[in-house]
């Protein structure tokens, strides 16, 4: 069996579709597509696909992962384009490499996001990201499967920073928006950028005035220098297999 | 002029909703046109919420049939949830299309599919969201035409002050040549505005403008009559008939929603019309004569259906699929052509006889087993006789036995309640029937592990069927002969057990007869019931029954009649009926000629393979039978290996 794994985005609009939404959409694209994918044995065969930590609905992202297992060899570039084909614009596929040894789930451990917000002038987010990097531990409760729970989203952060992109398009018209690039480490429960948002309201009462817009834009294992390595890297044999 | 999206503003409040995904569009098989490139545009509306409305085939048809045309656009709206009107309103983001969210006041025409006449409330709150007057009289050039399909729009009236215009029938050829009269009209400069638009409409004498008519009550609060206000729009309006279904093989590219839908498949019509004649199916009725989709052309439209849409489920629609004429061939031939994959196919299973599960069979033959539904309708002998569903209780338990011993281990039983002249006795009998169903199949199944599922539906009487004249029973009547049948099903602790039962209250049933069957005095109780925060009454836990009856109480109160009078009065035969004025073919004669025969309990056989009994139909709309055989048969796929790569 071939295993191969994907690096797909969920962009604009699409960033709406939900884990759920996009495995149906991925099932069917797999179909669409005249994939031959492999199927799990059993009275109801699965098609063999092991997604990894998916974004939270209404995030974008540039960087979701998948595996898939194939009953027959197929080009990684061919299948990502043809899949990509048979996905929505917007569900985009943007690498394709042959797996190598060890899972991807081992490969990831944080991830890089990048949370806009509108109406909010950079100075206003630089000090509630200082007060939040300063406190030892900030507490923020959430909703989970298990109910409502408290928890610190201070620790898995590995790095939080104000920027400010003067080219933005919602820059012009006078409108501030601070931008903050963040690195969260995979924790249980884990710790998202709502979270680290909500963490900035409780330390600084920081309150966008309209919803931040997030994306993430890598995930990978975290160095001890703060980088964050493509779980890819070690699968590609070479230059030239990978997509744009 | 151009429109612009409404998206910027609609993303604020997405994250604030629940599954945001439904309002976003980007399905496969949407289109987006470049608006100022089109000369008509129309907005298609299925008035429930998307994972409802999203499905629906009429509405998937006409928006590919509109858009393939180079000039004209066509776009989707569905209704909002709550949740977002509520955050709609607040900051000004009007009723938008899901393709590429145009606010849906901008479009030439707003066409609205009405499957069922409780979306009604939910047309008003699209069009307040729209910034569209809610009355026709109130509106400009400058608004879209509110045009109303589907099967409720056979009698429109209680909707009459809200609409602009009803199309009755098939809609493929009509929304074409509304399109050619709008892009006429607009090429002219829009001539005589809103008015002059909807008389060339009403001059086609197939399409309805409910202003153009007026309705004298007696005294008593009957229809004393309906006739035209001006000399140039015909006294009754006929029903559009599409022949040669093989030349419309829509839909050929389904849409396919990122969003959790109620149906996931595609879906194929394999014939429309109906002529089995149950008295109280309404789409049986309206839908005549039976026109088929041939064995190839359905084959054609499955495999390029799966292809476009990656769907693995098939489900081959009509109102009595075994019906058609090559379904032993077509069931083989897809079965054989499908077996290797893991496509399951699937046939809404509602005749009851052994035919059906040999059908059932051939298509379970690659292990993936639907369900199987049958549906007897009426409890006892005597009821079906009346309702003109032939089958005796000897056929449904032999039918449904070998489908146990054929290894089906879940059977569905559908049944109504609240039939005309129906006793307690007739709906006890449904617990008898349950009953022998599970004795029987435990022994031929030679197992405990077998069950059945009694499914209930109210009755509700429609426009142009033979019920038409027929009083409902209260839904105290209704609920207590539930009761009863809950109990009766019940007494037997280990057959009980094996059986499930599910049923809707009789209130919405009554609301739902009170919309059926009302004039236009009812577009008052609508409005009332929109304006006290009545939305989704299709949707139980957005359904006041309390709402209902007190908005008809104040409603209907100036005009001297009540929620009563227009569900639980049986009507005479010379009553003027609120839709005499619509035609659906059905000669008014014959249809209370089979009233009287079902009140004596005499049956109606089918003019398909027996002579013509004159209901009225095909003369009446120069239409005639179109079934086969054809002979034909389906070829092996030759399959494609290898990916599909876009050139």
């Amino acid at each position: 069996m071939q295993r191969i794994r994907l690096r797909y985005a969920k962009r604009g609009p699409l960033r709406f579709t939900s884990h759920r939404d996009f495995a149906r959409a991925f099932e069917r694209a797999l179909r669409r597509a005249g994939v031959p994918i492999a199927f799990s044995q059993g009275f109801t065969p699965h098609p063999k696909i092991s997604y990894a930590s998916a974004a939270p609905t209404g995030v974008g992202s540039e960087a979701e992962y998948l595996e898939i297992g194939l009953q027959a060899v197929v080009d990684p570039e061919q299948l990502r384009v043809a899949l990509d084909a048979a996905l929505s614009p917007g569900l985009d596929v943007l690498e394709a490499v042959r797996a190598g040894e060890g899972s991807l789930a081992d490969r990831i451990d944080a991830s890089h996001w990048r949370i806009e917000l509108p109406g909010v002038e950079p100075a206003v987010a630089q000090d509630a990201v200082t007060a939040f990097l300063a406190a030892p531990e900030v507490l923020v409760e959430r909703m989970t499967k298990q109910g409502r729970r408290s928890f610190d989203a201070r620790a898995a952060v590995a790095r939080c920073t104000v920027e400010e992109e003067p080219d933005l398009p919602s820059r012009t018209g006078g409108v501030p928006c601070a931008i903050i690039d963040l690195v969260v480490r995979q924790v249980t429960p884990a710790v998202r950028p709502d979270d680290v948002l909500s963490g900035l309201r409780v330390v600084a009462g920081l309150e966008p005035p309209v919803p931040p817009r997030v994306t993430r834009l890598a995930q990978g294992t975290l160095t001890a220098q703060g980088e964050i390595v493509d779980p890819l890297e070690a699968d590609r044999e070479g230059v030239g297999i990978g997509g744009h | 002029m151009s429109v612009s999206s409404v998206f910027p503003q609609l993303e604020q409040l997405l994250p604030r909703v629940s599954k945001p995904i439904q309002y976003v569009g980007g399905e496969l098989g949407a289109v987006v046109k470049d608006w100022d490139a089109t000369a008509v545009r129309w907005a298609l509306m299925y008035p429930d919420a998307y994972e409802v409305g999203l499905p629906n085939q009429g509405v998937q048809i006409l928006y590919e049939v509109l858009n393939e045309q180079p000039d004209v656009l066509a776009e989707r709206t569905y209704s909002v949830w709550p949740d977002l009107e509520a955050l709609m309103k607040e900051n000004g983001v009007p009723q938008f299309t899901v393709d590429a969210h145009r606010p849906v006041k901008a479009f030439d025409v707003l066409g609205l599919s009405f499957a069922t006449e409780l979306g009604y409330t939910n047309m008003l709150s699209a069009l307040d969201l729209a910034g569209i007057p809610l009355e026709s009289k109130d509106r400009t050039v400058e608004h879209p035409i509110v045009l109303a399909g589907g099967h409720a729009s056979f009698n429109p009236e209680p909707i009459a002050d809200f609409i602009d215009a009803a199309v009755l029938g098939d809609g493929e050829e009509a929304v074409l040549e509304i399109t050619g009269i709008i892009r006429d009209w607009k090429a002219e400069g829009c001539p005589g505005g809103r008015d002059e638009i909807l008389l060339r409409l009403a001059r086609t004498e197939s399409i309805y403008v409910p202003r153009f008519y007026d309705v004298d009550y007696l005294p008593d609060g009957r229809i004393q009559r309906v006739v035209p206000n001006r000399p140039d729009v015909p006294f009754r309006v006929a029903k559009r008939t599409t022949m040669d279904l093989d030349a419309w093989p829509y839909p050929k590219k389904p849409l396919v929603p990122l969003a959790e839908t109620v149906h996931e498949r595609y879906a194929v019509e394999i014939f429309r019309g109906c002529t089995r004649g149950c008295r109280f199916c309404q789409a049986g009725m309206i839908t005549r004569p039976v026109r088929e989709r041939s064995i190839t052309t359905v084959g054609q439209m499955v495999k390029e259906g799966l292809e476009f849409s990656g769907y693995s489920e098939v489900g081959l629609l009509s109102l009595s699929s075994a019906d058609h004429s090559e379904i032993g061939d077509m069931c083989s031939g897809l079965a054989e052509q499908y077996k290797d994959t893991n496509v399951s196919l699937s046939l809404p299973s509602t005749r009851v006889d052994a035919f059906n599960i040999d059908l059932a069979q051939e298509l379970s033959r690659n292990g993936r087993r639907t369900g199987l539904t049958f549906a007897p309708e009426g409890g006892s002998e005597r009821i079906r006789k009346v309702i003109n569903k032939m089958v005796t209780k000897e056929d449904l338990i032999r039918t449904v036995v070998t489908a146990y011993s054929n290894g089906w281990r879940q059977v569905k039983l559908y049944f109504m309640c609240g039939l005309p002249s129906e006793t307690d006795e007739d709906v006890l009998e449904i617990a008898e029937m349950a009953h022998e169903v599970i004795r029987a199949g435990r022994e031929a199944a030679g197992t405990k592990d077998i069950r059945c599922t009694v499914s209930i539906g109210g009755f509700v009487p429609k426009p142009h069927t033979p019920f038409q004249w027929a009083k409902m029973d209260t839904p105290e009547v209704i609920d207590g002969r539930l009761k009863m049948l809950k109990q009766a099903i019940n007494s037997d602790r280990s057959l009980g057990r094996a059986i499930g039962f599910r049923y809707h209250d009789g209130e919405p049933s009554l609301i739902e007869g009170l919309l059926s069957r009302g004039d236009r005095r009812v577009g008052a109780v609508i409005r009332t019931v929109w304006e006290k925060g009545g939305r989704f009454d299709g949707w139980s836990e957005h359904f006041s029954y309390a709402r209902w009856v007190e908005a008809a109480a104040e409603a209907l109160e100036p005009f001297g009649v009540d929620l009563d009078w227009y569900t639980t009065r049986e009507r005479e035969e010379a009553e003027v009926l609120p839709w005499d004025h619509l035609d659906s073919g059905l000669d008014k004669d014959w249809l209370w000629q089979d009233w009287q025969d079902s009140m004596s309990e005499f049956e109606q056989d089918d003019c398909r393979w027996t002579p013509c009994f004159d209901c009225g139909v095909c003369p009446a709309m120069d239409t005639e039978i179109q079934i086969g055989p054809t002979g034909k048969k389906l070829l092996p796929l030759t399959p494609v290996n290898g990916l599909r790569v876009p050139a």
